[in-house]
């Protein structure tokens, strides 16, 4: 199953309560998948600042003077928030790239869950009142966010195999369904240059519409290609720096509902996930047609 | 008028108390309130009974339906009315995908739209959608009625058994070996009678409408293939 909620707010005064509205809509998801659960959040994007997410197995010995160490390699200010096994690191967004190429022989074992101008990924094994608890998902502010919860089916219960998946700055994909091409388009994918940290099917979606987006795509044209070179059931919600998007297979069994108001765009597997919501009783509710882009960008 | 709390009392305490009437019961008139899109709202019911959803519905709602007459003030998500063997199912807004499916009678009205597999292996159902439905509509559909006052997806009808479809606007492709048969005056007296038990005669005429049907062409219709299963 897998349960997918998400939102792109249209009004600022909501923002500081995104984080709340995502943690809250995830929870009704939870059994539609128990075995993991994430959320992307995106918030503060041009104020000249990159964030990198990054997880370890170890956050008392990896994140222990992780902020100091990257300042004397880079040689500039960085920020760091521990929340659990996750840290968000703040550096100059020209140092984004300088930064991780650091992160990777400073602290080996850390993981890289996410890096970009707005975009923050946690994402833990376990229930998803459990794992926004974690991370204090809820007092989180900002523009729009994905979350997910999992029911394993493509590849084991770990952190990394966990969604939302992130494989380009400030992008990241969430899914419900299982690809049976995925082998191939990631060989093929691997000799363009992706990268891949799972077995996942859904990381391959993922680098998919990464690297198109690289190679000049828009969003929108990015989303469409999947229909035709991804095979398999999905329904993808994605995520960029401005915009928000889902799309479906054109079998489409798996389910989708989305809500529009003046003050937001909401998607949920369930209209439950929604229920809560502002103004939710006056909101244009449809379903998204299968084979069909959706796509909204500020 | 018995109001139930959804939100307060829960699913199992609705749904034991409605498999609890059966036969003659004076409680003939339910209000459900806070339904909140949860799941297999009063879905087993069997007793000639009068429910009222107040607000839009999950998976289930209404599923196996004996008798009652269920009305879903809201939308109903995936799977409302399925199996239902008798009563009447009227959803005020659109429905999700497999709306109807495999029902065994009854009559299921749906006012907004209907999503993919409407009408999937119906077996005597009759469903009238005043809206659109999606694709994959009556796969495999045996028999019973369908009625739609818009359009239809992908694929309607495929692999028909005996089930009567009946589309006003377009049909975007037809399934294999589903074909457009001629609408005959029995047609036209089955058809005025379904739009108005399904509230939607002063909506749309019966001429308006074409008939789809089984050309009975497929290898499962040949008697040579019965010792195949």
């Amino acid at each position: 199953m897998c349960g997918i909620v998400g939102l792109f707010l249209k009004d600022p005064k909501l923002e500081p309560q995104l984080g709340a509205m995502l943690t809250e809509m995830l929870i009704t998801m939870t059994d539609r998948g128990p075995d993991s659960a994430g959320i992307a959040i995106y918030s503060g994007a041009g104020q000249g600042r990159a964030k990198i997410t990054v997880q370890s197995a170890n956050p008392g010995v990896d994140f222990k003077a992780l902020d100091g160490d990257l300042h004397d390699a880079l040689g500039q200010p960085v920020l760091m928030l521990v929340k659990d096994t996750h840290a968000v690191l703040e550096v100059p967004l020209d140092q984004m790239e300088a930064a991780r190429s650091a992160l990777s022989h400073l602290r080996p074992n850390v993981k890289v869950m996410s890096a970009g101008e707005s975009i923050e990924i946690f994402k833990e094994v376990g229930l998803p009142r459990d794992v926004a608890a974690r991370f204090g998902v809820s007092t989180m502010g900002g523009t729009h966010g994905i979350g997910h919860t999992r029911m394993a089916t493509e590849s084991a219960v770990t952190t990394m195999g966990a969604h939302p998946f992130s494989t380009g700055s400030d992008q990241c994909l969430v899914h419900n369904g299982s690809l049976s091409n995925h082998n191939s388009v990631r060989r093929d994918l691997k000799r363009a240059g992706m990268t891949f940290e799972t077995e996942n099917d859904t990381e391959v979606a993922a680098a998919f519409i990464s690297h198109k987006l690289r190679e000049g795509s828009a969003l929108g044209d990015a989303m469409g290609a999947t229909l035709t070179d991804l095979d398999g059931f999905f329904t993808f919600v994605v995520g960029t720096k401005n915009g928000f998007g889902v799309v479906r297979d054109p079998i489409a069994c798996k389910p989708a509902v989305m809500a529009e108001t003046d003050q937001y765009v909401a998607f949920g597997s369930e209209y439950r996930a929604m229920v809560n919501l502002p103004g939710i009783e006056t909101a244009r509710v449809w379903e998204p047609e299968p084979a069909t882009v959706y796509f909204w960008e500020r | 008028m018995q109001t139930f709390d959804l939100s307060a009392n829960g699913l199992r305490a609705l749904n034991s108390s409605l498999h609890a009437l059966k036969g003659q019961t004076n409680m003939t008139e339910w209000e459900i309130i806070n339904p909140k899109g949860a799941h297999a709202i009063a879905a087993g019911v069997d007793a000639p009974v009068d429910i009222t959803v107040r607000g839009s519905t999950g998976y289930y709602c209404a599923g196996m339906n004996k008798q009652a007459t269920i009305r879903v003030k809201g939308s109903a998500g995936p799977g409302v009315a399925e199996n239902m063997m008798s009563g009447t199912v009227i959803i005020d807004g659109d429905a999700s995908q497999y709306a109807g499916a495999t029902g065994r009678g009854g009559l299921l009205v749906i006012k907004g739209n209907a999503s993919s597999r409407c009408g999937i292996s119906m077996k005597g159902i009759d469903i009238v959608v005043h809206g659109s439905i999606g694709h994959m509509s009556c796969f495999m559909a045996q028999s019973g009625n369908l009625v739609v006052l818009g359009d239809a997806g992908e694929a309607l009808g495929d692999s028909l058994y005996e089930a009567r479809l009946f589309v006003r606007g377009s049909v975007k492709s037809l399934g294999a070996d589903c074909i457009e048969k001629e609408m005959r005056p029995e047609h036209i007296a089955l058809l005025a009678d379904l739009l108005k038990r399904g509230e939607a005669d002063g909506k749309a005429s019966p001429h308006e409408f074409k008939r789809y049907g089984s050309a009975r062409k497929l290898y499962t219709f040949n008697v040579d293939n019965a010792a195949a299963y």
